[in-house]
């Protein structure tokens, strides 16, 4: 049995008046990749947000054990957590390259240069534009760079707000083949908010479904993949 | 022909001025001082919109602040003029961290009207806040070059004064370009103006970030008053004046451009100088500020060197 690395208990998040989540339990055990489902306005990004301290939440928040929940985005971060937020997670008027070196931020290491230069193989196309503007990039050059700068802090949690958007469905693949990559080699435990449920089951160990802002459904990710009820609300067959 | 003559007797043009070329390079010598006034001023303005996006309108009051501070260890502590200036700078720096601390951290970053608003409102505090403290009698502070001047061309004058503030312009410009580029604060800094969520996601503390903006402004504009001062006489409202002329040079310059906001003063001190000795303007001096403005608004909203956004969908 492995360990559980991020548990959640009793999250509630709110804008201002309006309540988002009431109240949802979940957990990634350590090197696991989860993925939550959910229609829109469900709370999928909201939940991600909560982790990060982005919105303002009641619950507690637990990583490797440690409370999370009434500190700064900026310490959390220092903890280990990466978000890439939905749609444009770069700095659009620095260059590729400092948008690496900002991924880096906290970290005082002397490898920093070694793992640019390992995203930049990983990522051949980040390495070629390393000195153009981030916001001249596409779309999916720009999502590949916002991962890239989220993996430059060597996190022990990356969370992944709808890395797919807007993406061609090759690219997407691509994309998602590098993140269990990823995943292999470094044990970096994700928590993956995706609307291609397909994809994403695929790739997940374990699976949560949020429906107005509850924790309607969860398990393994093959279990969810062949529950009738998954398959007709979010793969469509 | 008699349309010019009459041309140039509406705007008082006298063909023998026009002529002069001693006094074209006395003026080109004097708006060259000026300008490097106004940038100075200016790039103090730039580096707050470079981060913030809004234009500290409390700029000119904490380089007036710090300017008195400057007076005060100088003329009245003794301390050599240089080294009087360093530690206004450092001390209008902790009042500007200060102040940003109190007035402006509580206000979320990203809506920028409430913000500038509160500079408004602090551009009028410190300015009064100066006057009642140290009244509104003029004063002289000495400037921190040698007078004389090395080069000498009839009545036009290139003296050490307009060398230094010259040189002081290019220097200060050359190392926030370093600090900028070549630092993790500068970095910070960037990431904070370019994209406020993600410099939060990467770690970087944004508070204290804008916090050190703030205070590096401060510095910058307090040297720039140090420029200003010598050359006309110290008393609470003399930077608001100099804030239009440098406000006009940023916008000139394209307002989060460095260079932007030296050529963009440089070419307003000329203008200035010129116009008013040429076409005995002198009533409307600060008039051409606010037509530069204009006119830059009018035609080229980026400004001369400001960045167009690039951004692909």
């Amino acid at each position: 049995m492995s360990t559980v690395y991020l548990e959640v208990a009793g999250l509630k998040a709110a804008y201002g008046d309006i309540q988002v989540l009431h109240g949802i339990d979940f957990s990634v055990d350590e090197g696991q990749i989860a993925v939550i489902l959910g229609a829109n306005g469900a709370g999928k990004t909201t939940t991600l947000r909560a982790l990060c301290a982005m919105v303002s939440t009641e619950g507690s928040i637990r990583l490797a054990g440690e409370e999370l929940a009434g500190h700064r985005t900026a310490d959390i971060v220092r903890r280990g957590v990466a978000h890439v937020p939905q749609g444009r997670g770069t700095f659009p008027e620095l260059s590729v390259e400092e948008n690496l070196m900002a991924g880096a931020y906290v970290r005082s290491d002397a490898e920093v240069r070694a793992d640019i230069k390992q995203w930049y193989e990983t990522f051949p196309v980040l390495g070629e534009r390393r000195t153009q503007a981030a916001g001249s990039l596409s779309g999916g050059e720009q999502q590949m760079l916002a991962i890239a700068r989220a993996l430059m802090l060597r996190p022990s949690l990356l969370l992944l707000d709808e890395p797919s958007l807007g993406l061609a469905p090759m690219i997407t693949r691509a994309l998602f083949e590098q993140l269990t990559a990823i995943n292999a080699d470094a044990g970096t435990t994700m928590l993956v908010v995706e609307q291609n449920a397909a994809l994403a089951l695929g790739v997940a160990d374990v699976a949560y479904v949020l429906e107005a802002g509850e924790m309607a459904l969860s398990g393994p990710a093959d279990e969810l993949a062949a529950d009738d009820n998954v398959r007709r609300a979010y793969l469509g067959y | 022909m008699v349309v010019l003559a009459s041309v140039l007797g509406v705007f008082d043009i006298s063909l023998d001025k026009l002529s002069n070329g001693e006094l074209w390079l006395a003026q080109f010598f004097r708006g060259l001082s000026d300008g490097a006034t106004y940038a100075s001023v200016a790039l103090a303005l730039v580096m707050i919109y470079k981060s913030t996006g809004f234009i500290n309108f409390a700029q000119g009051s904490l380089a007036l602040l710090g300017v008195y501070l400057a007076y005060i260890f100088s003329v009245e502590q003794g301390l050599p003029v240089a080294l009087a200036v360093a530690c206004a700078m450092v001390a209008s720096a902790v009042v500007a961290a200060f102040i940003e601390r109190v007035f402006i951290r509580p206000f979320p970053p990203d809506h920028v009207l409430p913000l500038v608003i509160v500079t408004l409102g602090l551009l009028l505090i410190i300015d009064s806040a100066v006057g009642i403290v140290w009244g509104f009698r003029t004063r002289s502070l000495p400037s921190m070059f040698p007078s004389g001047a090395p080069i000498e061309w009839g009545i036009a004058q290139l003296t050490w004064r307009t060398i230094g503030n010259l040189g002081t312009v290019f220097a200060v410009v050359g190392l926030l370009y370093l600090l900028l580029s070549r630092t993790k604060v500068g970095l910070a800094f960037r990431a904070v103006s370019s994209n406020l969520e993600s410099a939060r996601l990467v770690g970087i503390r944004v508070g204290p970030t804008l916090g050190f903006g703030w205070a590096l402004a401060a510095a910058i504009g307090t040297l720039g008053g140090a420029l200003v001062v010598p050359d006309l006489l110290l008393e609470p409202s003399i930077m608001l004046r100099v804030l239009i002329f440098s406000l006009a040079a940023a916008a000139l310059g394209g307002l989060d451009s460095l260079v932007g906001a030296v050529i963009g003063g440089l070419v307003v001190g000329l203008a200035r100088n010129l116009l008013v000795t040429f076409l005995d303007l002198s009533e409307l001096a600060l008039a051409t500020a606010v037509a530069v403005i204009l006119v830059v608004l009018l035609v080229r909203p980026t400004g001369l060197f400001g960045s167009t956004t690039v951004e692909r969908v």
